[in-house]
C-alpha cells in the first residue's frame, strides 16, 4: 500500500498518455478532476492486487463518452461519487476497492475521484493495461467474467442499471446510453471478487504509468531525449521517426478511422511508415511491411518534447518518433488476440510481435 | 500614392515602415520608450520625413503590450467569471493558475444553470433568477468585468448571449467577454483566455486610446488597425473587445514580414534577435502553427501560436573559452556598451561575425585581434546550432529556402554551410513590414450535426461561412483563400452523428494590390 498524492498523480498522469496509445481521451481532464479530489479528502492510498483479500468486492469505474465533448462538459465529481452508491443500491454489495478499466489516457486516473469520496483504495492494476475503445475489449472477458451488472450516471441525474447478456450486449447498451446522456456519462462496471481480480487483471498498470511519466519527466529535466529514455527504461521498441506528410481521418460507425503517412528523418531518411488508427493506433507498416499490430501498444511521440500525441490530433508537419511496447501476456494468447488482435478491428494481417518490428540499427 | 504604415512595438524596439503596394519606401528602427506613444512618435516622424501623411491609407499596429501585461501581471483587473453549466461544478474556472495571477484577478465564479449539447440542443434553460442573483453578488463586489462561459458555445452561442444581455440590463456599467467570439472547444482553454480577455479590458481601452492619439498627432487619419495572432487584423473598436487576440503577433509578423521582402511563400524564417534565433516554417505565406496549445504565462490556452523554435543564438550571445562556448548568455540589450566592436570587453557573437567579415556593425578595428582559431571555432558551433535548428523545422527533405531577419541578421551570412540563405533589405524592419503585410480573415469553428447532411456539404458550407467572413473583414472577394482546414469527427458516439470543423480563410486587403504569388 501506498499513498498517492498530487506529485505522483502527475507521473501517472504522464505515463498514461503514453499508455493510450494513441486514444483513450485527454488525461488532464481526468488528473484535474483526480486532483481536486486529492486535494479536498487527502492522498488515496493504491494498493497490490495481492494485498487484496479474496472474498472483497470491487469494480472498474470509467468515464465513457466522445474525447471532444469531455473537454467541453467537463466531468463532475459528483457523478463519480454517486455511480458506486447507486451501484451499492441496485446490487445489495459493499465496494471495498475501485480499480481502472484501462491505464490508458483519461481514466487512468479517474477511478481516484471515486476512491477519495468514497474513502476506498485504489487498486494498482486494469483490465488492458493500455486502452481500447470497447468495454468488452478486457482482459476479465478473456476469463468469462461479465460486464454487468453495470451502473452508468450522467449530470442530469439519469442512473442506467443493466444485466447483459454478454458482453458484447453490454457494450450495445452502454454506448446507446451515453449516447442519450450527451456523450459524457460515469460508469461503474465488471463487478468483482478479489479472487477475480488477481486472475485476470493486468498487475501493476498503475505503477507502470506512473513509472513511464517520471521517465518522460526525469529526462526532461535532466535534457535528455524523453523518447530514447522510454525506450531504453521500459522495454520500449523505437519503430521509425519522420515527419508526418499525410492523415486520412474519416469517421465511420461512432469511430475515427484513418492512416497517417510518415516519412523519414535521420537514419529512417527514404523510407515511409504508415500508422493505422481507429481512436487508437492499432497497426504499422514499414516501406509495406507491417512491423506492428495491436494488442501491442503504438505511440506517435513528439521528437523533441516526446509528448504523445493522439490519433485525433496527428497532424501534417508533426516530427514524431513512433514507439511500440509489448502488450501484457494475456493478450497475446489466442483469445486474446481474438479478442483484441488486428482482425477484430477489421485488419486482414496477422498479429506482428513488436520486437519482431524493430528498427534495424544502421551501421 | 496609398501607402500602408506598419508599426511594430517590441519590448526593446519600435519600428515602422511605409509599403507602397510591396515595396518598402520608409523604414526606421528605434528604442520603445517607458511611455511607448513617444517612441512611436519618434519612428513616425522618421519615416514620414518626406511622405504627405494624407497619403497613408491605413496603419497596421503590432504590439506587444497585451503579451507583456500577462507576464509581467500589470495593469490587469479584477474578473467575475459566470459559468452556464449543470451546477454543481467540480472543474472550477481558473484551476490551475499561477498563484500571482490568481491573486491579482480574483476568484469570483458562479455557476449558473445552462448551456448546450454538443449538437447545440440545449441543455438547460438559463435560470434567469439565479443570473440577476449573480449579477447582484457581482455589483456587491464591485467588479467591472465579466467573463461569461457556456458549455458547447462554441456550438450554440445562444445562452451566452442571452446570459450577457441579462447581465449588461442589471449592470449597464460592466463589461462582458463571451467565451464563444474568444476560444475554441475545450471549455476550461477557452474559459481562461477569456478570462484573461477580461482583465486586459481596462489597459486595452488606455493602450488603444493612445495608439489612436499618437496616430493622430503625427497627421494620419487613416483607418487603424491592429494585428492578431494568425496574421490577420481587428479593428481598434474589437481590440478593445479582444485584446487577447493580439498576444503572438510578434512571431507572426516578422515570419509574415519575410514573405514580403523575398516574394517567398515557403520557406524556413530565421529572426535573430540579441538573445536568440527564432526559427519557424512558412507555408503559403503564413506561420504553421504550433502543435501545442499556448500557455499564457502559465495558463493554459487553446490559441494556436507559431511554431518556433528558439536557440540561444544572437547578436549579444557571449563567446567564451576560446570560442569553444557559444551561449547561452547574452550581453542583450546592453550590447551598444558591452561588445568590442563598440569599445567594450567582452565577446559576443556579433564581434566573431564582423571578425569574420559580416556587414561591419560598429568598428571592425576593434576585433582585428581576435585570432583565426577561436573565430572558426566559434563559427563552426553557431553555425551547427542554426544548421541543426533549420533542419528540424523543415518539413520535407527537399530543398527548402532559408530566409533571415532580424537586427542580428546580416551576421548569418559568415557561418560556413550557411552561404545560400536569403537576408532581404530590411530584414532588420520585418516585423513592422509584416505587420503592415496583415490580411483580413474568417474562421469557423464548430461542431456540426450530421443528421440529414454529409460531411462534404458540412465542409463546403463552413468553406463558404469563413470565406464570408473575410469579404466582411475586408478582403477582396476574389482573392480570399481557405489556409487552412479541418474536420475532427466526435468519436465513440454510434453512427458518428458529429464533426467539428475549423475552417480558416484569409486575403488581401481591397487596398493591397498584390502581384501574382507562386503556389496559390
Amino acid at each position: 500500500m501506498r499513498l498517492i498524492d498530487e506529485a505522483a498523480l502527475d507521473d501517472m498522469t504522464l505515463g498514461s498518455t503514453v499508455l493510450g496509445s494513441g486514444g483513450g481521451g485527454d488525461p488532464y481532464i481526468g488528473m484535474l478532476l483526480a486532483r481536486d479530489a486529492i486535494r479536498r479528502f487527502g492522498p488515496v492510498p493504491l494498493v497490490d492486487l495481492d494485498e487484496v483479500p479474496d472474498d472483497a468486492n470491487l469494480v472498474f469505474i470509467a468515464g465513457i463518452g466522445a474525447p471532444g465533448v469531455i473537454i467541453e462538459k467537463v466531468p463532475r465529481a459528483h457523478e463519480y461519487e454517486r455511480v458506486l452508491q447507486q451501484l451499492e443500491r441496485f446490487t445489495g454489495k459493499t465496494f471495498d476497492y475501485v480499480c481502472p478499466i484501462e491505464a490508458g489516457g483519461l481514466n487512468a486516473v479517474t477511478p481516484f475521484a471515486t476512491a477519495a469520496a468514497c474513502g476506498v483504495p485504489v487498486i494498482d492494476a486494469d483490465g488492458m493495461g493500455r486502452a481500447f475503445p470497447h468495454l468488452d475489449m478486457v482482459t476479465p472477458t478473456l476469463f468469462g467474467q461479465q460486464a454487468t451488472p453495470f451502473v452508468m450516471v450522467d449530470e442530469h441525474g439519469n442512473s442506467m442499471f443493466l444485466e447483459s447478456l454478454t458482453n458484447a450486449w453490454g457494450e450495445a447498451y452502454a454506448r446507446a446510453g451515453v449516447l442519450a446522456s450527451g456523450a459524457n456519462a460515469t460508469i461503474a462496471l465488471y463487478p468483482m471478487t478479489g479472487a477475480d481480480a488477481k486472475r485476470s487483471l493486468v498487475r501493476g498498470a498503475l505503477s507502470t504509468a506512473t513509472a513511464i511519466g517520471r521517465t518522460l519527466r526525469e529526462a526532461r529535466e535532466n535534457h535528455r531525449a524523453p523518447v530514447d529514455a522510454l525506450v531504453a527504461g521500459h522495454e520500449g521498441v523505437l519503430l521509425f521517426t519522420g515527419k508526418v506528410e499525410e492523415v486520412d481521418r474519416r469517421n465511420e460507425r461512432g469511430w475515427t478511422l484513418g492512416t497517417a503517412k510518415l516519412s523519414g528523418l535521420g537514419e529512417d531518411d527514404g523510407h515511409t511508415f504508415t500508422l493505422h488508427f481507429q481512436n487508437e493506433n492499432l497497426a504499422a507498416e514499414r516501406d509495406g511491411r507491417i512491423v506492428a499490430t495491436t494488442p501491442d501498444l503504438l505511440m506517435a511521440m513528439e521528437i523533441d518534447s516526446g509528448v504523445p500525441i493522439p490519433a485525433e490530433e496527428i497532424r501534417y508537419g508533426y516530427r514524431v518518433a513512433v514507439v511500440g511496447m509489448p502488450a501484457d501476456p494475456l493478450w497475446r494468447t489466442e483469445a486474446g488476440l481474438e479478442l483484441a488482435g488486428p482482425r477484430r478491428f477489421g485488419y486482414d494481417v496477422d498479429y506482428v510481435p513488436v520486437e519482431a518490428g524493430a528498427r534495424e540499427t544502421v551501421g | 500614392m496609398s501607402l500602408r504604415l506598419g508599426i511594430d512595438v517590441g519590448g526593446t524596439n519600435t519600428d515602422a515602415v511605409l509599403l507602397d503596394g510591396r515595396d518598402v519606401v520608409a523604414a526606421t528602427k528605434s528604442s520603445t520608450t517607458e511611455d511607448v506613444t513617444l517612441g512611436i512618435l519618434n519612428a513616425l516622424e522618421v519615416v514620414l520625413t518626406d511622405v504627405d501623411p494624407a497619403e497613408v491609407s491605413s496603419v497596421f499596429i503590432g504590439t506587444t503590450h497585451f503579451i507583456n501585461a500577462i507576464a509581467q501581471a500589470r495593469g490587469l483587473e479584477q474578473v467575475a467569471v459566470v459559468r452556464l453549466a449543470t451546477p454543481p461544478q467540480s472543474l472550477l474556472p481558473m484551476l490551475d493558475w499561477p498563484d500571482h495571477l490568481t491573486g491579482i484577478v480574483g476568484e469570483h465564479f458562479y455557476v449558473c444553470p445552462g448551456g448546450a449539447q454538443f449538437d447545440g440542443a440545449q441543455m438547460d434553460d438559463v435560470d434567469e433568477v439565479r443570473l440577476r442573483g449573480i449579477a447582484k453578488q457581482i455589483a456587491e463586489a464591485g467588479i467591472q468585468h465579466v467573463a461569461l462561459s457556456g458549455v458547447f458555445s462554441t456550438v450554440n452561442p445562444e445562452h451566452e448571449e442571452l446570459a450577457a444581455t441579462l447581465l449588461l440590463e442589471e449592470l449597464p456599467d460592466i463589461t462582458v467577454t463571451r467565451s464563444a467570439a474568444v476560444g475554441r472547444v475545450g471549455l476550461l482553454e477557452r474559459e481562461n483566455a477569456t478570462i484573461l480577455n477580461a482583465a486586459l479590458r481596462t489597459l486595452a481601452g488606455r493602450v488603444i486610446d493612445g495608439l489612436e492619439q499618437v496616430v493622430a498627432r503625427a497627421g494620419i487619419s487613416a483607418p487603424i488597425l491592429l494585428s492578431q495572432n494568425d496574421g490577420t487584423v481587428m479593428t481598434l473598436d474589437r481590440a478593445r473587445e479582444y485584446p487577447i487576440f493580439t498576444i503572438a503577433s510578434g512571431p507572426t509578423n516578422s515570419m509574415r514580414g519575410a514573405a514580403l521582402l523575398t516574394g517567398i511563400d515557403d520557406a524556413v524564417v530565421v529572426d535573430v534577435g540579441g538573445t536568440t534565433c527564432d526559427i519557424g516554417l512558412l507555408q503559403r505565406g503564413f506561420p504553421r502553427e504550433s502543435t501545442v496549445a499556448m500557455s499564457l504565462a502559465g495558463v493554459r490556452s487553446n490559441f494556436r501560436i507559431p511554431d518556433v523554435l528558439s536557440i540561444a543564438l544572437g547578436g549579444g550571445t557571449v563567446i567564451e573559452e576560446n570560442g569553444a562556448v557559444v551561449g547561452p548568455a547574452s550581453v542583450g540589450f546592453r550590447i551598444t556598451e558591452e561588445a568590442k566592436v563598440f569599445g567594450g570587453d567582452i565577446l559576443t557573437f556579433t564581434d566573431i561575425a564582423v571578425a569574420a567579415g559580416a556587414e561591419s556593425i560598429g568598428d571592425p578595428v576593434l576585433v582585428a585581434d581576435v585570432s583565426a582559431s577561436v573565430r572558426d571555432t566559434a563559427l563552426r558551433i553557431a553555425a551547427e546550432r542554426v544548421i541543426e535548428a533549420v533542419e528540424k523545422t523543415k518539413l520535407t527533405s527537399t530543398d527548402t529556402k532559408v530566409i533571415v531577419v532580424g537586427g542580428g541578421g546580416p551576421l548569418l551570412a559568415v557561418l560556413p554551410g550557411l552561404e545560400d540563405v536569403i537576408i532581404p533589405a530590411h530584414a532588420g524592419v520585418a516585423n513592422a513590414v509584416g505587420a503592415a503585410y496583415a490580411e483580413a480573415g474568417g474562421e469557423v469553428d464548430r461542431v456540426y450535426n450530421l443528421a440529414g447532411t454529409t460531411r462534404s456539404e458540412i465542409l463546403t458550407a463552413a468553406r463558404e461561412e469563413a470565406i464570408a467572413l473575410a469579404v466582411k473583414a475586408g478582403a477582396r472577394a476574389g482573392d480570399v483563400r481557405i489556409v487552412d482546414a479541418e474536420d475532427i469527427p466526435l468519436t465513440h458516439l454510434g453512427g458518428g452523428q458529429a464533426v467539428r470543423v475549423r475552417v480558416k480563410a484569409a486575403g488581401p486587403f481591397h487596398d493591397f494590390t498584390t502581384t501574382d504569388k507562386e503556389g496559390r
